[in-house]
């Protein structure tokens, strides 16, 4: 089954409207994705008719808040290949999922001196809370740094690795659109003795995820840039991990029982999950869940492969080389991201002349600023593709970058 | 809604595909200053010198970065070039309340009333066409940044090199 982009579109209320008398052409899902009515009507569907507070309540409507909200869990389990939903913590995003592992597993478990190795692609998502912690604890960072064709480079892995406590990299880039190797990265950690975190937030939503083969200790995503609501992240890890840990944040929930001298703490998942939780989001990302797997993530891979490798083509065709595009040229390695530049065009100035023309792309350093120094430029523009996006997407942003242009033509 | 031709006047873009004043000056006799927009990398580097009469004698500017920041910084070399500093503060004022009158506005909040004073008679001449850059908030830092730099330039240059 292909994917019919005309049928999708229907699906998203926002493909309804026009932005300065134009159709919307959206080229930032890698920032957030839209959403479908589906999950709006989730959510909604919570809040009108089952809303009480989860996992406390006796009465009927508590009881159906609490099932919905676990319901989703398991959903998001399975779509990610978890063994059990108990493995699944619920978080508000990837970068909390990080900073769980960082406060809770790293400093029970790191001392001065330990290696971090890290990769030079990596979203300020899965740097900062490392620096955080080399700068209470005096862990070592270690990077893997990139090939030319912006691929990481392993020819030193093994050093990097020795002694290592903690592999953290993402599995794809959001600037770069990297693919990077989970699984033989994995068991080259795992055979040094370290543990792995996969930063999923760019790849979940867009490839088929099966956690147990890529064999990893942690895994984080977003609700949010898959089709679901923000608010709402995953943290993947395997249970005996999880049950070695110690709890992250300390509150309602997350305990069994409390007393004047001490606490005992949840069973998992609710261990990690302090306080009442998103959990009229945790419903959206269900049925977000849901959606996509109506679709076949091999059928939205498949369908971003084709319509990524189109706007490849038609960039390079239209523009040559006064085009710089930052990111492999293989189909392969790479995924929908698109991160390009126009010599002498300011990223913030082609943004703005494309949002005329309806378009959405990105503009900045995508909170990637090691990596964009490493590139020796300051910021990009990036367009991104997801199952809404075709060819035509693809064609508007080829003629909307030659009005840029023409605008300003020297 | 505002189009693009508010915000990318043609002076503008003139002063974008050639700037004026672009280069650098010795320093000393010159004092250089750096002024940075860490959220979009908008760089601007400007070299004043600064004679013992309080005049800015001469100023070169350098950076990258968008068409916006770069342009308002030729803009403001030349409106700046040659002016006593008293005067190029009085210009710095006034480039800032044109800029953030209409911010103020946006807050839905009208009092306007020491911003209309820093403009009055101050004449901004070329500057007023990035007047239509308040229409497009994410880019007013990008105009102000400028300004900004030559105002912290104008405090660090004018002791050491008045007393030289
Ligand atoms: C690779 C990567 N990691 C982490 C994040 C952080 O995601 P969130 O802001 O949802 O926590 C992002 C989002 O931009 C990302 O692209």
């Amino acid at each position: 089954m292909s994917v019919d982009v005309e049928r999708i579109k229907k699906d998203f209320p926002i493909f309804e409207r026009e932005v300065h008398g134009k159709r919307l052409v959206y080229l930032d899902s890698a920032a957030s994705s839209q959403k479908p009515a589906v999950v709006l009507d989730a959510m909604d569907g919570v809040y009108r008719d089952h809303y009480a507070n989860v996992h406390r309540g006796v009465y009927t409507i508590a009881e159906e808040a609490t099932q919905a909200y676990e319901g989703a869990r398991a959903k998001v389990a399975k779509f990610v290949g978890a063994p059990s939903s108990s493995e699944i913590v619920f978080t508000r995003n990837a970068t909390e999922s990080i900073n769980l592992v960082a406060y809770s597993w790293a400093r029970a478990n790191l001392k001065a001196g330990d290696p971090i190795v890290l990769t030079q692609l990596e979203h300020h998502a899965n740097v900062v809370p490392w620096h955080i912690l080399a700068a209470e604890r005096g862990v070592e960072l270690r990077w893997i740094p990139l090939t030319a064709d912006y691929r990481l480079d392993l020819s030193h892995l093994d050093e990097l690795l020795d002694g290592a406590k903690l592999l953290a990299f993402s599995a794809m880039s959001n600037v770069l659109g990297t693919i990077t190797d989970v699984a033989p990265l994995t068991q080259a950690a795992h055979a040094a003795g370290a543990k792995v975190l996969v930063d999923a937030c760019q790849w979940v939503p867009h490839e088929p995820t099966d956690v147990k083969e890529w064999g990893a200790d942690f895994v984080a995503f977003s609700a949010h840039k898959m089709l679901g609501p923000t608010g709402i992240g995953a943290l993947w890890a395997p249970a005996e991990l999880l049950d070695a840990m110690p709890p992250f944040m300390g509150g309602g929930d997350m305990i069994r029982d409390v007393r004047l001298d001490g606490f005992t703490p949840n069973d998992l998942p609710w261990k990690f999950e302090a306080g009442t939780p998103a959990f009229v989001e945790g419903v959206g990302f269900g049925a977000a869940v849901d959606y996509l797997e109506a679709i076949g993530m091999d059928n939205v891979r498949a369908h971003e492969r084709a319509v990524t490798t189109y706007a490849l083509d038609a960039l390079h065709d239209r523009f040559g080389d006064r085009l710089t595009i930052y990111g492999p040229a293989d189909i392969d390695v790479r995924g929908s991201a698109i991160s390009f530049a126009f010599e002498g065009i300011h990223a913030h100035d082609v943004s703005q002349v494309l949002d005329e023309d309806g378009i959405c792309v990105r503009a900045g350093h995508h909170c990637a600023k090691p990596l964009m120094r490493l590139l020796g430029i300051s910021a990009t523009s990036r367009a991104s593709f997801y199952l809404y996006n075709d060819t035509d997407d693809a064609d508007a942003l080829v003629d909307g970058l030659t009005h840029v242009e023409q605008f300003f033509a020297l | 809604m505002p189009g693009l031709e508010d915000l990318y006047r043609e002076i503008i873009l003139d002063h974008y595909r050639s700037p004026r004043n672009k280069g650098e000056l010795a320093v000393p006799p010159a004092h250089k200053v750096e002024g940075f927009n860490p959220l979009c990398g908008d760089e601007v580097v400007l070299y004043l010198e600064v004679n013992a009469d309080g005049v800015v004698e001469d100023l070169k500017i350098n950076g990258q970065g968008c068409s916006i920041s770069q342009a308002s910084t030729s803009m403001m070399s030349a409106a700046v070039k040659g002016k006593p500093v008293a005067e190029a503060r009085k210009l710095i004022r006034a480039f800032k309340a044109l800029m953030s009158i209409h911010e103020s506005k946006l807050d839905g909040e009208s009092d306007g009333s020491d911003l209309a004073a820093d403009l009055e008679g101050v004449k901004l001449g070329d500057l007023e066409a990035l007047q239509g850059v308040v229409k497009f908030p994410v880019r007013i830092k990008c105009a102000t940044l400028a300004w900004n730099t030559l105002s912290q330039g104008l405090d660090e240059s004018e002791e050491p090199v008045i007393s030289a």
